[in-house]
């Protein structure tokens, strides 16, 4: 399979990009890790006349310590995010997530703000960036926003990043100390997930002290359980199935091979008691 | 049409090709490295795998423009001086194969695993091997292949 003829730009800063993304207008696409983008160019589900790479912009790539929070570059490819000592420490969340997207020649590529901005709602990173209340930077012609991720994702596959804006950075405030754990149910490891569960928790003298709660593939977009999040404060590890029976509440999941509404529901409550369980372990 | 400088198995080659180009049909028609095969051309099943500047990808899920100023390794490039990789050794010796179609990204993606984690358990050798598909083995010699490299690669390293 082969894509369609397009042209192509590799700019090497972010300004560039944008002038290119403005000259091309609704006719282009940004290409960040290209492991989402191209299963879809060389199916012709999209044929955009120009394709502009972000790979060639070295200051999107890596992760700083901003003192309460971490900025990762949103060009930041997923094994790079699995291996950094300051993620590992801060967000541990992230690590637990990303390290089961796809495979390894896929985490070699894909980027963390590629998928962000795929926004499938069966990918990986979405619920751990969502439970995490990260912050993302957003710049367009007329400069640069911040978006809550509450606010970030707002339908399958849409965000607020508009026609001519790209996503930067992903600025996540430490959960340092915090357990966490992502349980993903799959039926073929390298596949997405039917339905995942990112937890992350502050242990307290045994007991649940804060809980951060985010779901994968229970709806169109990533979804926070928070009524599960606040029924686990107070609660021990051998109390914990109650309050994550609540998991899909409110939720709209989908219904296709691999399952249908009501399977994922029930499966939502059992992922997230396993989560939980697991987080608190560290 | 896009000019790149590529340097493949050693060798910089520099030509136009299209942007649209996928690297893998870059190293098969352009380079000549027929080494290198598309299996399910969907990015599933790992048999086009290479190497990119170290790292394992799926070079159906690459643009060759993407890889200018880069350097790629394909299964081709992997023995020396006639004598195979201790992988390459490892697959012959375990019959870590029927058909053969999935053996050259089996190859690359174990390389790359080792290089990651020298010492992998038998559950870490199937987790690293994820993105990588055998439709006639059952993964059983393959797995045993890349611990058995896994083993020579690091007494070669300790006799050194």
């Amino acid at each position: 399979m082969i894509p369609a003829a397009f042209d192509y730009v590799a700019p090497t800063s972010v300004d560039e990009a944008l002038s290119a993304l403005a000259e091309a207008g609704d006719d282009a696409k940004v290409l960040a890790g290209g492991q989402s983008l191209l299963p879809i160019l060389r199916m012709r589900l999209n044929a955009p006349e120009k394709v502009v790479d972000l790979g060639r912009i070295e200051a999107l790539r890596g992760v700083r310590d901003e003192g309460d929070h971490l900025a990762i570059g949103a060009m930041t490819p997923y094994s790079d995010v699995v291996d950094d000592a300051l993620v590992r420490e801060h967000a541990g969340l992230l690590v637990k997530a990303v390290e089961t997207v796809a495979d390894p020649q896929i985490r070699h590529r894909g980027t963390l703000g590629g998928a962000l901005v795929h926004a499938d709602p069966a990918g990986d990173v979405g619920a751990p960036v969502l439970a995490l209340d990260a912050t993302l930077v957003v710049v367009g012609p007329g400069g640069e926003r911040t978006v809550p991720a509450a606010e970030f994702f707002q339908d399958l596959f849409e965000t607020s990043v508009a026609d001519g804006e790209l996503l930067t950075e992903i600025r996540i405030p430490k959960h340092t100390g915090w357990g966490s754990a992502y349980e993903k149910f799959v039926r073929v490891s390298h596949q997405w997930s039917i339905v995942a569960v990112a937890a992350t928790v502050r242990v307290e003298g045994g007991s649940i002290a804060e809980a951060r709660i985010g779901l994968t593939n229970m709806g169109s977009t990533p979804l926070r359980a928070t009524a599960v999040e606040q029924a686990l404060v107070g609660k021990g590890a051998a109390d914990l199935a109650d309050a994550c029976a609540a998991a899909a509440e409110g939720t709209n999941p989908p219904s296709d091979l691999n399952g249908d509404a009501d399977y994922r529901r029930h499966l939502a409550g059992v992922l997230a008691r396993r989560a939980v369980q697991k987080a608190m372990e560290g | 049409m896009t000019r790149i400088t590529v340097t493949v198995d050693g060798v910089p080659y520099s030509d136009e090709v299209e942007p649209r180009m996928l690297l893998v049909h870059y190293l098969r028609e352009v380079v000549g490295k027929v080494g290198t095969v598309v299996g399910c051309d969907t990015s599933n099943c790992g048999a086009c795998t290479v190497h990119l500047d170290g790292h394992s990808v799926k070079s159906c899920n690459m643009l060759a423009v993407q890889a200018d100023g880069r350097e790629v390794t394909t299964i081709e490039g992997l023995a020396t001086g006639g004598e195979l990789h201790p992988m390459q050794a490892a697959f012959h010796e375990n019959h870590a194969l029927q058909c053969g179609y999935c053996t050259p990204g089996m190859i690359m993606q174990a390389v790359d695993l080792l290089q990651h984690n020298p010492n992998p358990s038998e559950d870490e050798i199937r987790q690293g091997m994820e993105g990588n598909l055998c439709r006639c083995t059952g993964y059983h010699n393959i797995v045993k292949a890349v611990a058995a490299a896994a083993g020579s690669m690091s007494s070669e390293r300790s006799d050194a």
